[in-house]
């Protein structure tokens, strides 16, 4: 006790010494604290538009100087395997090592996309503003990609680095609504969304309609949180065209949505968890992204993948090279290196999506043949005609229709 | 000998008072100490605070693409209030209900820790702590494989016949409270066992010899003086709980969303920043808000 009083009575003292006392050391100090909180409201006040164009925004390539590349992409997107490297395992990726050593470039891959509004939400800040995102390349899905050519936010890729691509990209990919020569755009690997049900709990569910109405289904069924794959159907169940439709018909198709969720026939909207779900019985029919389906299979043999009558949703995850990217024709080697058949096949074989190179279907007779004759990886013709893309949306009604959705998930 | 005595002594010892110097160094050294801390909190908390409220007042008929400008739009937050009253409601109802759950599962077990644990102490506080070991997120994932449709929990339950045979409990309100009460829970013990387990023996021991029994013992002496580490849990598991939206999203559905979700929602897809953040600050608000009622009437005076 008496040591308290001995610290904290001459204090005082020395304040008033002319000193500088604890009040006013503490008024000093919110003082500074305020002019500094007033700098950054003024600051603060109102943001300059993020949009950029090509002369707003202009980045350099150092490739011919530096030989390195940075590459952003979703976790189990490359093909992988397990070395022991000085008694320790260690995860390689066989194809992206070719790259590096036919090509001298020296790849940091890092798999930190998980999400494509939050991946949007890691590099917003450093792309409105026309500074460098760290990165050279990653890989973002059609709409979002979308969202960054409408921002302006990406570097024009030069198709004389990109022979491969040119000549294998398959045909139905190569004229996106958003991206119409692909001027900005390479598809990495693309998807189906469709049906999967498990058959051992139910029979087969063959459309959506069916999947929304069906009484045994009732509370056992998930759809996508993802706005872009569930409106698809919703607007496809109402006559529209997803590719060109009208707010009144998205507006129809939302109204749709919502009767079916307020009938109760809705689990869950979900994200990758429902693979979970589908395996372990808890759902027994889902909206389902068809590389997922691939994966589950191996677990679970009775997972089914259907093409729901209406049609289904092809889309693609694509390679950006993302403005003050300095490594840009470096990041087109690598696009064209995986535009060549063989290496497509390698990557194909592991990750299980759809291939967009067409003759990787040839060389994969080679690695995997049971994998030519899977419709999931490498789709006939008559399954590719009943796809369809969604149309690009401005900003404003990219917006207006996910407050919506959000509004009648949560409901 | 107090410590003023030896105070005394040792200025004695070297004749001349050396107070002055020995003071005034004392006094700054505190604030110098004080100086990275205030820093840090200005840098990372007082700035973007302050951002988080301007951009709240952002208008929120810009976007992105054309920026926003400050237009000091309150009405905002009359927006956010109303298109998310039920995520504001549910957010604090889900907290209350989990803060309390986890106020009867870990009163207990801290008594027990405390004073019932013997040797077995460390191993126990161990356990409590064990969770922090792994991650957040896998360890809330666990629980969809526990509470899963045809798992053994939900099959025992039909079978005693408190959930209807077609009843589940994942993507329900149960899961999410459940989640948030498994994983606040240490908060919760850790303060509890801490203020437990200072108590002293004698106090009770002394209440007996006044023909207190057990329960009048522990009513009149433990509550008590375990009131400091009640009020510490408490804040501890509601703060974060209300602001939590990892369970909610994992274990529940849309239908369940907090308003962290909502928030998380209208940033990253909806990008209608304005709203996100008149969320956020009416969350910040509202939780300061409670923690300051709630303190004053439980006091602090033993907190500190």
């Amino acid at each position: 006790m008496s040591k308290y009083r001995m610290a904290s009575a001459p204090s005082t003292q020395v304040g008033q010494g002319g000193s500088l006392s604890r009040r006013t050391f503490l008024r000093g100090v919110s003082l500074s604290a305020m002019a500094l909180s007033g700098s950054s409201l003024l600051a603060a006040c109102g943001t300059e538009g993020a949009k950029q164009t090509a002369g707003s925004c202009v980045s350099e390539d150092l490739s011919a100087s530096q030989k390195q590349l940075n590459f952003s992409n979703w976790p189990l997107y490359m093909d992988q395997t397990k070395v022991n490297q000085g008694g320790k395992s260690v995860t390689v990726y066989p194809t992206l090592q070719k790259f590096q050593q036919e090509l001298d470039i020296e790849v940091k891959y890092v798999t930190d996309v998980n999400d494509n509004s939050e991946f949007f939400g890691i590099v917003r800040n450093q792309l409105a503003e026309c500074e460098s995102s760290g990165r050279d390349i990653f890989v973002l899905t059609d709409w979002m990609a979308a969202r960054m050519i409408s921002l302006g936010w990406l570097q024009k890729l030069d198709k004389n680095n990109l022979a491969n691509v040119e000549a294998n990209l398959v045909e139905n990919l190569r004229a996106p609504s958003w991206d119409e020569s692909r001027d900005y755009s390479v598809p990495w690997q693309s998807g189906l969304t469709g049906i999967a049900y498990n058959s051992e709990l139910t029979s087969e569910v063959g459309s959506f309609e069916e999947l929304l109405t069906r009484s045994d289904l009732k509370g056992k069924v998930t759809l996508l949180s993802e706005m872009h794959d569930t409106m698809m159907f919703m607007l496809l169940l109402q006559g529209a065209d997803p590719e060109d439709f009208t707010s009144d018909e998205f507006g129809a198709a939302m109204e749709r949505l919502q009767e079916v969720v307020d009938a109760g026939q809705i689990r869950s909207f979900t994200g990758n968890e429902y693979g979970q779900d589908l395996v372990k019985g808890n759902v027994v029919a889902c909206e389902a992204w068809s590389g997922d389906v691939v994966q589950l299979q191996y677990d679970n043999p009775n997972i089914k993948f259907v093409a729901p009558e209406e049609g289904l949703a092809l889309w693609s995850d694509n390679m950006l090279v993302p403005n003050k990217a300095t490594h840009k024709t470096n990041a087109e080697s690598l696009m064209d290196f995986y535009y060549d058949p063989k290496m497509a096949a390698e990557l194909a074989a592991w990750v299980n999506y759809i291939c967009p190179v067409a003759g990787a279907r040839e060389e994969m007779t080679k690695i995997d043949p049971d994998l030519v004759e899977n419709e999931l990886i490498f789709p006939g013709d008559e399954l590719m005609a009943k796809t369809y893309g969604f149309m690009g949306l401005d900003e404003k009604s990219e917006q207006d229709y996910q407050r919506q959705f959000a509004a009648v998930m949560g409901a | 000998m107090s410590v003023a005595d030896v105070g005394e002594t040792l200025e004695g010892r070297t004749g001349k008072p050396p107070r002055k110097r020995a003071r005034r160094s004392g006094w700054s050294t505190g604030y110098l100490l004080l100086l990275p801390g205030l820093l840090w909190l200005l840098v990372f908390f007082v700035a973007p605070t302050i951002q988080l409220a301007a951009t709240s007042l952002y208008d929120s008929a810009g976007s992105l693409e054309a920026g926003y400008a400050m237009t000091w739009s309150f009405g905002n937050y009359l927006d956010a209030l109303s298109t998310y009253r039920e995520q504001f409601v549910r957010s604090l109802i889900y907290a209350t209900t989990a803060t309390g759950l986890a106020l009867l599962l870990g009163y207990p077990l801290a008594y027990a820790i405390a004073f019932k644990a013997g040797r077995f102490k460390n191993l126990m506080l161990m356990l409590v702590i064990a969770p922090f070991f792994t991650s957040f997120l896998v360890r809330t994932l666990a629980w969809k494989s526990i509470l899963a449709d045809n798992g053994a929990v939900v099959e025992t339950l039909k079978s005693v016949g408190i959930l209807a045979p077609d009843g589940r409990l994942l993507a329900t309100s149960v899961a999410v409270i459940t989640g948030l009460t498994y994983n606040f829970l240490p908060f919760m013990v850790l303060p509890l066992y801490a203020s437990l387990e200072k108590i002293d023996p004698r106090l009770l021991e002394a209440g007996k010899d006044l023909y207190a029994n057990g329960f009048t013992a522990f009513r009149k002496i433990t509550v008590p003086l375990s009131m400091p580490g009640v009020v510490a849990g408490t804040l501890l598991t509601f703060i974060p709980a209300a602001g939590d939206y990892i369970n909610s999203e994992l274990l529940g559905t849309p239908r369940q969303y907090m308003i962290g979700n909502v928030i998380d929602n209208t940033f990253l897809v909806q990008l209608n920043y304005p709203i996100a953040a008149a969320c956020s600050v009416v969350l910040m608000v509202v939780v300061v808000v409670m923690v300051l009622l709630y303190v004053r009437r439980a006091g602090t005076e033993d907190l500190v």
